[in-house]
C-alpha cells in the first residue's frame, strides 16, 4: 500500500472517529457511532499494516491477538457499577503505550532531522513521555481510589504545592539536560523524567477526594488525549494528531462540565484545593441541630408511593453502592403500570463518573426517556407529590444555594424541598462527602428511611407489589 | 404452683416494691356529654410504658372510641373499674376535657384531684377562671394542653393544631352529607354536574384543612382570611384566595388573627354578603383568642344563601361566627342547613384520641419521661402549658422574647448565589488570553519548522471539531463516551506498529510491542464496552 493510499485512509478513519463522537448525541444513533468508531480503527490500523513502513507481521500478530482477547474479556465480564474503575485503568494503558512509544521512538531516532526540526522533535517526545506517565500512574492510583484498595480520603502533605512544583521544575531541568544531549545520552534524563512525572501522577490524583472523582476521570481522559496528540506530532502522524485532539478535547469539555456541576474552579480540584480561600467550614451555619429530622417506616412510604401521582426518584452513588438500582427499577414499573408519573433526576455529578447513574439504570432497565438531567426536572418539583432520594446527599442539599458560607455553596442542586413530601434513604444522620450537614433533613415536609437503601427498597418492593396484586384481584 | 406461677409471684412482688418508684398516668373516662375521646390509645399507652410509666385506665374509657378493656389489657395498661380509684391511684392524670362534675360520683373532678398529683388536660384558663381558682385550691400541678406555645419545636405537642386539623376534615364531611349535590363536577350522558363552590373563612390549621378536604372532594374552593401571609398556602392547596382592597394586616401576635378595624370589617362583611349569593357552602373556622368569636355571616347572609346549601360553623362553642347558629344542632333555617356542632374531633374519636394521645406522650418525653419527671420552667414549653404550680396560679406565663416576624422584604433574600454570579469582567482580564495566545502563535510562526506547522494546523482544526461535537453529546451518554474515546485512542498502537519491524532483540521492538499489546487491550476492551452500554439504552 503506498504511502498516499495509507494517508486516504487515514482521512477515513479521521472522518469515521468524528461521526463516531457526533453518533453519541442521542440513544437512537449512538449504537451506529459506535459501530463507525470500530471501523474506523479497523481502516487505520489495517491501512497501516499494509504500509510500507510495517513488515514483521508476526511480532505484531503476536501481541495484538493476545491483547484483544483479553481486551473482549475483560469487557464482557464487568459490572456497571465497576465502570468507573475500568475507564480509569483503561486509561493508564493508553498513558503507559504513549511513554513506551516516545521511549522506543527516542531509541530509534529518525534520520535528518536537523535544528528547528530536531528541537520541535525531542520537545514532542519528552512532552508526550511527560504526559503519558503522568496518566499512566495516576490512573492507576484512580483506579485503586474507585476500587477501594486505597482510601477515599484525599492524602494531604503538608508541603504538597511545594512538592508539585519541585516536580515541574525537576522535570523542565531534565528536559533541558535531555534536548541538549546528543545522541542517545538523552536517555538517562529522560528515564529520570519519566520516574518524577510517574511520581507527580500519583501525587496528583492521590490528593483528590473521591468525590471528585468525576473530575479525575474526565481529566485523565483528556490527558490521554494529549499524550496520543504529542505521539502524533513526534511521528508526524496526522491521525493520531486528529484523534489525539478529539480525545483530549472530550476529556477536557468532560471536566468542565463536571466542575460547573460542583460549582469549584478546575484547577481548584485538580490541585487539590489551591487558591480558594477556605471556607468557614460550615461551623456558622452547622451551630447545633436546626431542627428536628422526623423518621418513618417502609409502610409509611409505600402508603405515600401509592397515593402519589407525580414520583421523582433522585438517586445518588449510594444506590449503586448499596446496589439497589434493580429493585428501584422493579418499583418504577409497578407504579408506572398503575399510571403513576415516576421519573429519574440525575445530578451531574452524582456517581463516580460523568453519565454513571445512567448507566446503572439504563442496565437495571430504566427506559432512558424518564431518566432526566437536573437542569430538565429542576423546576418540576413543585409540581411533585414525592421525591425519594437514595443514597444523595450533597447534590440535594439546600445549603448550596442558601448559605453563602458552606463549603458547596453556589453548587447547583436538585431542588428536591420544593415537593410536597420527600423521604431520604439513609443509613444514618452522617454527612457526606462534603462534610457539610444537610438542612433537607430537617425540613418539615421531609422525612428519613434510615437503614440500608437496599434492604428498605426491597422490602418497599415486596409490599407494592403485593399491593398491586391484590387490587389486580378485586379489579376483575 | 408450677415453675412458672412462682417465677410470676416472685416476678409480681419485685415489681410490687419497684411500683412505689415507676410513676402511674391515669386516664379516666371523659364525662362531658358526647365526649367520645379518650386520652391514651393502646398504641399510645404502650409508647408511654417505654418511656418508664406504668399505665392506669378507666375501665370502659376508651369505649366510645372504639378501644375496648381487652385492648387496652393487651398493651399492658391495668384497667380499674371506678373513677375516684384511678385519680387516686395516679400519679399524673391525662385528660381530654377540663375537670368538671361528675354524673354518677355526684362530685367535682376537681375534688378528685389530690394534692401533689399532675392533671395534664385542656384547660382553657382564660375562659375558665373559676376553674382554675378551684384547682388552686386542691395544691396539685396543672398543665393545659391548649396553653402550648405555638413554636416550631412544640408542633408534636400542639394538641389545637392536632384537633384543628381532624375538625376541619370533618367539617367538610359534615356539610357534603347535609348538601343535596356532587362536590365535584361531572359530564354523564344524563347531563352536567355542576361542582359545588365552597367558601372557607380562616385559614388556619382548620380552615386549610377543610379547604384540602374538599378540594379532593373536587369542590371550587374559596378561602378568606385577615392575614396575608396564608395567601400562598391557601393557593398552594388550589384554592381561590379573596382578598379585599384593604392595606391592613391582620396578623396578631403568635400567629393569630386580631381584630380588625371597622372599616375594615365593613368591607369584610360586604365581601360575605356578596359571596354567600353565590357558594353553595361556607365553613367559618374564625376565632380570636379568649375572645368572642367575631360574628361574620348575619342572620340575612345566611337568608340571602340559595336552598339547599351549608353552613358549617366551627366556632359554635365560642359564640358561633353565624348570627343563626345554633350550638350543638344541626337545623334548617329558611332552607340553608346550619350546622353547629362542638364536637367535630369526637366525632372522630378514634383518630383524635390517636393524635391527642401522641400529643401527651411528646409533652410527658419533654418533660422527662418517667425517670426523670420534671416541671421544669427553663423549659419554655412546659412553662407555657403549666398554668398551676403546687396550687400557685403560674399562668400567663412571661412573654418570651418572640422573635419578631421577619418583614417580608427581609425575609425573602437567600443570597441565591447561583443566579448572581456574573463577574464583570475587566476589559484586561478579556483581552489578555487573546493577546497570550496571538503572540504565542506569532512566535512559533517565526521559530518553527514547516512541517511543524502543517502538522499544527491539524491540531487546531482537530480540536475545534472536536469542540463542537463533544457538546452535543448527551448527558446520559456520558460514561459511554468515556469509553469509546478511550477506544479510539488506543489508536496510540500505531506508533507502536511503526516500531516493531526491527531486529526482534532491540529495545525499540520490545517497547513498541509491549505498547501495541496494552493499547491493543484498549481498543478492544474500549469498544466492546461501549457496545455493551449502548445497548442498554432502551425507551
Amino acid at each position: 500500500m503506498t504511502n498516499s493510499l495509507v494517508t486516504v485512509a487515514y482521512i477515513a478513519a479521521s472522518a469515521l472517529f468524528i461521526l463516531s463522537l457526533a453518533g453519541l448525541s442521542n440513544q437512537e444513533t449512538a449504537r451506529k457511532g459506535n459501530v463507525y468508531g470500530i471501523l474506523g480503527m479497523v481502516i487505520a490500523l489495517g491501512a497501516t499494516a499494509l504500509g510500507a513502513e510495517v513488515t514483521s507481521y508476526t511480532t505484531l500478530l503476536a501481541v495484538i491477538v493476545p491483547g484483544a482477547i483479553i481486551g473482549a474479556i475483560v469487557a464482557s465480564r464487568v459490572a456497571m457499577t465497576s465502570m468507573p474503575e475500568l475507564v480509569a485503568i483503561l486509561h493508564s494503558f493508553v498513558g503507559l503505550a504513549a511513554v513506551l512509544v516516545g521511549i522506543a521512538n527516542y531509541l530509534q531516532p529518525e534520520s535528518g532531522l536537523t535544528g528547528a526540526e530536531e528541537t520541535i522533535h525531542g520537545i514532542e517526545i519528552y512532552l508526550g513521555v511527560f504526559i503519558g506517565a503522568v496518566t499512566f500512574t495516576g490512573s492507576i492510583v484512580a483506579f485503586a481510589k474507585l476500587r477501594a484498595i486505597i482510601g477515599s480520603k484525599p492524602l494531604m502533605l503538608p508541603a504538597r504545592h511545594l512538592l508539585n512544583i519541585g516536580m515541574l521544575v525537576g522535570s523542565v531541568v531534565l528536559g533541558v539536560q535531555f534536548m541538549n544531549a546528543t545522541g542517545s545520552s538523552g536517555l538517562q534524563p529522560l528515564l529520570i523524567m519519566t520516574a518524577i512525572a510517574s511520581l507527580l501522577g500519583i501525587h496528583l490524583v492521590a490528593a483528590i477526594g473521591g468525590a471528585d472523582m468525576p473530575v479525575v476521570i474526565s481529566m485523565l481522559n483528556s490527558y490521554s488525549g494529549w499524550a496520543a496528540a504529542a505521539a502524533g506530532f513526534m511521528l508526524g502522524n496526522d491521525l493520531l494528531i486528529i484523534t489525539g485532539a478529539l480525545v483530549g478535547s472530550s476529556g477536557a469539555i468532560l471536566s468542565y462540565i463536571m466542575c460547573k456541576a460542583m460549582n469549584r474552579g478546575f484547577f481548584s480540584v485538580i490541585l487539590g484545593g489551591f487558591g480558594t480561600a477556605p471556607k468557614g467550614g460550615g461551623s456558622k451555619s452547622a451551630a447545633g441541630p436546626v431542627g428536628e429530622a422526623t423518621s418513618t417506616t417502609v409502610e409509611e412510604t409505600v402508603e405515600l408511593l401509592r397515593d402519589a401521582k407525580n414520583v421523582i426518584i433522585a438517586p445518588g452513588y449510594g444506590m449503586a453502592v448499596a446496589q439497589a438500582q434493580h429493585p428501584v427499577a422493579q418499583i418504577t414499573k409497578i407504579l408506572r403500570d398503575r399510571g403513576t408519573n415516576v421519573r429519574f433526576g440525575i445530578h451531574p455529578v452524582a456517581g463516580r463518573l460523568p453519565g454513571h447513574m445512567n448507566v446503572l439504570l439504563a442496565e437495571a432497565n430504566v427506559p432512558y426517556d424518564i431518566v432526566l438531567e437536573m437542569d430538565e426536572i429542576n423546576e418540576d418539583f413543585a409540581e411533585t407529590d414525592l421525591v425519594l432520594v437514595i443514597g444523595a446527599n450533597d447534590t440535594v442539599n439546600p445549603s448550596a444555594l442558601d448559605d453563602p458560607d458552606s463549603p458547596i455553596a453556589g453548587m447547583p442542586v436538585l431542588e428536591v424541598w420544593h415537593a410536597e413530601n420527600v423521604v431520604v434513604m439513609k443509613r444514618g444522620m452522617s454527612s457526606g462527602y462534603a462534610g457539610v450537614d444537610n438542612p433537607l433533613f430537617y425540613k418539615d415536609n421531609t422525612e428519613m428511611l434510615f437503614g440500608d437503601a437496599r434492604q428498605n427498597v426491597d422490602a418497599i418492593l415486596g409490599q407494592l407489589a403485593t399491593v398491586s396484586s391484590k387490587t389486580a384481584v378485586a379489579a376483575r | 404452683m408450677t415453675v412458672a406461677d412462682k417465677n410470676l409471684a416472685e416476678a409480681n412482688a419485685s415489681n410490687a416494691s419497684e411500683a412505689k418508684t415507676q410513676l402511674k398516668v391515669g386516664i379516666p373516662k371523659e364525662v362531658f356529654p358526647g365526649e367520645r375521646r379518650v386520652a391514651a390509645t393502646p398504641d399510645t399507652a404502650k409508647t408511654l410504658q417505654k418511656m418508664g410509666f406504668e399505665v392506669v385506665i378507666e375501665s370502659g374509657a376508651g369505649a366510645d372510641a372504639t378501644f375496648s378493656n381487652q385492648v387496652y389489657e393487651q398493651a399492658g395498661c391495668q384497667i380499674v373499674s371506678d373513677a375516684a380509684q384511678l385519680w387516686q391511684t395516679a400519679d399524673i392524670i391525662l385528660k381530654v376535657r377540663a375537670p368538671q362534675m361528675h354524673p354518677t360520683l355526684d362530685r367535682h373532678e376537681v375534688e378528685l384531684l389530690d394534692e401533689g398529683k399532675t392533671l395534664i388536660s385542656f384547660i382553657w384558663p382564660a375562659q375558665n377562671e373559676d376553674l382554675l381558682k378551684q384547682l388552686a385550691e386542691r395544691k396539685a400541678n396543672v398543665l393545659a394542653m391548649d396553653a402550648i406555645p405555638r413554636i416550631s419545636r412544640a408542633q408534636k405537642m400542639d394538641a389545637l393544631s392536632s384537633m384543628a386539623n381532624i375538625a376541619g376534615y370533618r367539617a367538610v364531611v359534615e356539610s357534603a352529607n347535609n348538601f343535596g349535590r356532587f362536590f365535584t363536577g361531572q359530564i354523564t350522558a344524563a347531563g352536567k354536574v355542576p361542582p359545588a363552590k365552597v367558601l372557607v373563612i380562616g385559614a388556619g390549621v382548620a380552615g386549610l384543612a377543610a379547604i384540602g378536604a374538599a378540594r379532593s372532594l373536587g369542590a371550587v374552593v374559596r378561602a378568606f382570611d385577615t392575614r396575608p401571609v396564608v395567601k400562598e398556602q391557601v393557593q398552594s392547596m388550589g384554592a381561590e384566595f379573596l382578598e379585599l382592597e384593604f392595606e391592613e394586616d391582620g396578623t396578631g401576635s403568635g400567629g393569630y388573627a386580631k381584630t380588625m378595624s371597622p372599616e375594615f370589617i365593613a368591607a369584610e362583611m360586604a365581601l360575605f354578603a356578596e359571596q354567600a349569593q353565590d357558594v353553595d357552602i361556607i365553613i367559618t373556622t374564625a376565632l380570636i383568642p379568649g375572645k368572642k368569636a367575631p360574628l361574620l355571616i348575619t342572620k340575612d347572609m345566611a337568608e340571602s344563601m340559595k336552598e339547599g346549601s351549608v353552613v358549617v360553623d366551627m366556632a359554635a362553642e365560642q359564640g358561633g361566627n353565624c348570627e343563626v347558629t345554633r350550638p350543638n344542632e344541626v337545623y334548617q333555617h329558611h332552607g340553608v342547613t346550619i350546622v353547629g356542632l362542638t364536637d367535630l374531633p369526637s366525632r372522630m374519636a378514634n383518630q383524635s384520641s390517636q393524635l391527642y394521645g401522641n400529643n401527651l406522650c411528646h409533652l410527658l418525653k419533654d418533660m422527662g419521661g418517667a425517670e426523670e419527671y420534671k416541671i421544669d420552667f427553663e423549659d419554655e414549653v412546659v412553662r407555657g402549658a403549666t398554668v398551676l404550680q403546687e396550687g400557685k396560679i403560674t399562668w400567663p406565663p412571661p412573654q418570651a422574647s418572640q422573635p419578631s416576624p421577619k418583614p417580608a422584604a427581609e425575609a425573602k433574600q437567600p443570597a441565591m448565589l447561583v443566579t448572581s454570579e456574573v463577574k464583570e469582567k475587566s476589559v484586561i482580564s478579556q483581552w489578555l488570553p487573546l493577546i497570550a495566545v496571538g503572540a504565542a502563535l506569532f512566535g512559533l510562526g517565526i521559530a518553527a519548522p514547516p512541517s511543524f506547522l502543517t502538522h499544527f494546523t491539524v491540531f487546531v482544526l482537530a480540536c475545534f471539531v472536536g469542540w463542537q461535537v463533544i457538546w452535543n453529546v448527551a448527558p446520559a451518554l456520558h460514561t459511554p463516551l468515556m469509553s469509546v474515546t478511550n477506544a479510539i485512542s488506543g489508536i496510540i498502537i500505531l506508533g507502536g506498529m511503526l516500531q516493531i519491524s526491527g531486529p526482534v532483540s532491540s529495545p525499540t521492538t520490545i517497547l513498541g510491542a509491549i505498547a501495541i499489546l496494552v493499547g491493543t487491550i484498549n481498543i478492544a476492551g474500549g469498544f466492546l464496552v461501549s457496545q455493551r452500554m449502548l445497548q442498554m439504552f432502551r425507551k
